[in-house]
């Protein structure tokens, strides 16, 4: 007897409390993961390549050992979302280079002058920090030994060599300021001129079957391959002098952080910036540490580089990615369950929420990120964002799928009982649909899972973190130690779900 | 029990049914028959308010079936389909008590009501704990009735209800239904498209083709005095089984 008044008791069935519970925890971390971390200290930024990591670096210890409070958000991605975490108060300071400001961010035909760029962005609330010494441009490099033999020195040397060979990466044949331009500007003679990836114009270097190529003039492989740049005596190259660029507050929130980074000014050397670049590519120190030793040679301070442990590294990421899934999963769930139904019971409204739904899963992930990132900032928030509309499509639609699949004699005896629509969803179409609703949400955890890995271009950390790193220093070690526990992660949703199956599915769906 | 007044219903440009009146009186058993598409689950779902009419009007026990009236008119009435509809992830016993869990029965009540309803449908009581797919098609279909008869309803709606079982269960569940239905005395509207069936179990038959009642009346009524060529039709494209004569009242 008691075994059938416990059998009957499926009115608050065991799954409907459970994810109600789960739910209820993951509502918590939202809210929690939203609200604006209270955060006195200075936010310096970098980009995502390696002399940016340097150059933010060199900034936050340069800060921290002058007592000013500061943290590096490093290799955020490109330009743009530098510059909208810039003008947005995300981050407070970021190495830039002016002829990117110029071009990219103000919008200038060609490089401005000083002053002029100075004005321009006190306008928009920024300051000019100081040049840092160096500039990053392209240039026209060859051996050191053929420019002795054949006496290159300038660029309007090699007019007098049109038997040269010469090999420019891609992107520089196609560039407005590319090698038509500095054709036309040198009026120089040479026919045997190709297109060649970089990588592969350096080997040609190395065995003399080009005589020149284009790089950045930073570019370690100056250092590594011995060699020079010629001149650019007719300036045909804008030039991309390195500065720091600050929030204009910062003047009046912490006067004294603009003075500290004067100290940077013309104190990094081309040579140096190459040094740099080389010891953190080619020799794999850790940018802190490559940062902390300028310091020190440099401006005589003791910087400490923080060293942090590969299982140390590990946690912080799996925490972050977890985070990153957990809270954006569950945000949909809660949201898309109710779309799913909302679609099944207003089929005309449905087709509307699927296109919807199905329309933003076309958004390239990069992009969709990138859109955030002026509503939302920089960080876990809009990753989460993202990650919670991609996750979106695969749980209304199954909801739907689930619900518009169930069999019509199943659907009209629960009417022709006399249940209330709303029972007949609890009691009957929600149960029979959760098996379809479950795999959807598997769907979205795998995918989100995946695509968390993406979050680390805008901040939010996670197992991209390292796979970034590891991508920019050519280091297959760092990649892999992001990749394993994605995929690992991935493994494990899957099984997870496959263990929450029975407790959520009814035992009546399982049988067969 | 059931008055319907120049009810029609149409599925886009189709009309299922066009303008119908009937009456099914209180404690009878009418059996609605014709081929497919002539109207007659159409009729039956009209009747239960699972379809609302284009067109007039379905009276239940004198009160006029109205959407926000259906739930708890439905709950006066028992309705079996074919197959028997139970829901997969409910056992038996669960699909039988549903309704009544919902009105917040107290247990023992349930399993008063399950208990005499079990016997009254034969159902092995140790089917009660198992899942529509552990049960035959029998099986499913006495589940299907405790389910309807739970609430204890004033009249049954049958479709098809053993239209999915094969000859030797079919035939069984032929004689206890008809011995429920008499042991009940409740209204009873049952459709088919077996004139045997429908012979066996109504007082009256309701003959439909092309969402038109043709002819309403007994087996004999019909065999006599057809109302329309088709119904002679119809009467001879069923092989009659030998002892039709003798179930023909």
């Amino acid at each position: 007897m008691s075994r059938r008044t416990r059998r009957t008791t499926f009115c608050h069935p065991k799954w409907w409390i459970l994810l109600r519970r789960v739910l209820r925890g993951c509502v918590v971390g939202l809210v929690v993961s939203a609200c604006p971390a209270t955060q006195k200290s200075i936010a310096v930024g970098s980009k995502a390549f390696t002399e940016s990591v340097i150059l933010g670096e060199i900034t936050t210890q340069l800060l921290q050992a002058r007592g000013v409070p500061a943290t590096h958000r490093q290799q955020l991605g490109g330009t743009r979302i530098l510059w909208d975490a810039l003008l947005k108060g995300e981050i407070d300071i970021y190495p830039e280079y002016t002829g990117t400001i110029a071009e990219e961010l103000l919008g200038a035909e060609r490089g401005l002058d000083p002053a002029d760029l100075e004005r321009q962005l006190r306008q928009r609330g920024i300051g000019l920090g100081p040049s840092l010494g160096f500039d990053n441009s392209y240039a026209i490099a060859v051996r050191r030994d053929v420019a002795a033999r054949l006496k290159l020195r300038r660029l309007s040397d090699l007019a007098n060599h049109p038997e040269l060979r010469l090999g420019f990466s891609h992107e520089f044949m196609d560039r407005a300021d590319g090698w038509p331009a500095l054709r036309e500007r040198y009026r120089l003679p040479q026919r045997d001129v190709r297109g060649l990836d970089h990588e592969v114009a350096y080997r040609a270097l190395a065995s003399n079957s080009i005589q020149a190529t284009d790089l950045y003039s930073t570019d370690p492989e100056i250092l590594q391959q011995d060699l020079l740049l010629l001149e650019d005596d007719l300036r045909h190259f804008p030039r991309y002098d390195a500065v720091l660029l600050y929030r204009a507050e910062l003047e009046q929130r912490v006067p004294k952080a603009p003075l500290v980074l004067n100290r940077l000014a013309g104190r990094i050397s081309p040579n140096d910036m190459i040094q740099m670049n080389a010891k953190a590519k080619r020799d794999r120190i850790p940018e802190s540490e490559v940062a902390a030793d300028f310091l020190r040679r440099t401006l005589n301070l003791e910087t400490e580089a923080p060293r942090v442990g590969w299982a140390t590294r590990l946690r912080q990421h799996t925490e972050e990615h977890l985070s990153l899934v957990l809270v954006s999963l569950a945000a949909a769930v809660v949201i898309s369950i109710p779309l799913g139904i909302l679609a099944a019971k207003r089929r005309r409204l449905g087709q509307v929420i699927l296109a919807v739904a199905g329309t933003i899963q076309t958004i390239p992930s990069l992009a969709l990120l990138v859109f955030m990132i002026p509503v939302l900032g920089i960080g876990p928030r809009p990753a989460i964002a993202a990650l919670f509309l991609y996750s979106l499509l695969p749980i209304v639609r199954n909801t739907y799928a689930g619900l518009t699949g169930i069999a019509a004699e199943i659907r009209e005896s629960a009417e022709a009982l006399g249940l209330p629509s709303a029972a007949r969803l609890r009691l009957i179409e929600l149960p029979l649909a959760s098996p379809t609703i479950l795999a959807g949400i598997k769907t979205s955890a795998v995918i989100n899972v995946g695509t968390a890995t993406l979050g680390a271009l805008i901040g939010a950390g996670g197992y991209g973190q390292p796979i970034l790193t590891g991508i920019r220093l050519a280091n297959v070690g760092l990649i892999l130690e992001g990749a394993v526990p994605a995929a690992l992660l991935a493994l494990g949703a899957q099984a997870a779900f496959e263990l929450l199956e029975p407790v959520l599915v009814p035992r009546g769906l399982r049988l067969r | 029990m059931f008055e319907l007044c120049r009810v029609a219903k149409r599925f886009g440009e189709r009309w299922a049914l066009t303008p119908t009146d009937l009456v099914v009186p209180s404690g009878r058993t009418l059996a609605l028959i014709g081929p497919s598409g002539s109207g007659k689950s159409t009729l039956l779902r009209l009747m239960v308010g699972l379809l609302r009419p284009d067109q007039g009007e379905v009276r239940f026990v004198g009160t006029e079936l109205t959407p926000e009236r259906a739930e708890a008119l439905r709950r006066r009435m028992g309705f079996v389909v074919q197959g028997g509809g139970l829901f997969p992830h409910l056992d038996a016993r669960e699909n039988a008590a549903i309704m009544a869990k919902y009105l917040k029965w107290d247990a023992k009540r349930i399993q008063q009501r399950i208990d005499l309803l079990v016997e009254l449908t034969k159902l092995p009581s140790d089917r009660l704990g198992k899942y529509p797919v552990q049960l035959s098609g029998g099986e499913k279909q006495r589940v299907s009735l405790i389910r309807a008869l739970m609430l204890d309803p004033d009249v049954l709606l049958l479709d098809e209800p053993l239209g999915a079982l094969d000859p030797m269960t079919r035939f069984e569940l032929q004689r206890d239904l008809q011995r429920i239905f008499a042991q009940l005395r409740k209204t009873v509207v049952l459709v088919t498209h077996d004139l045997s069936e429908a012979a066996f179990f109504a007082d009256e038959i309701v003959l439909l083709r092309g969402g038109r009642i043709i002819q309403r009346g007994t087996l004999e009524d019909l065999l006599r005095s057809p109302a329309d060529p088709f119904v002679t039709q119809f009467i001879n494209a069923q092989r009659p089984p030998p002892s039709l004569g003798s179930i023909a009242r």
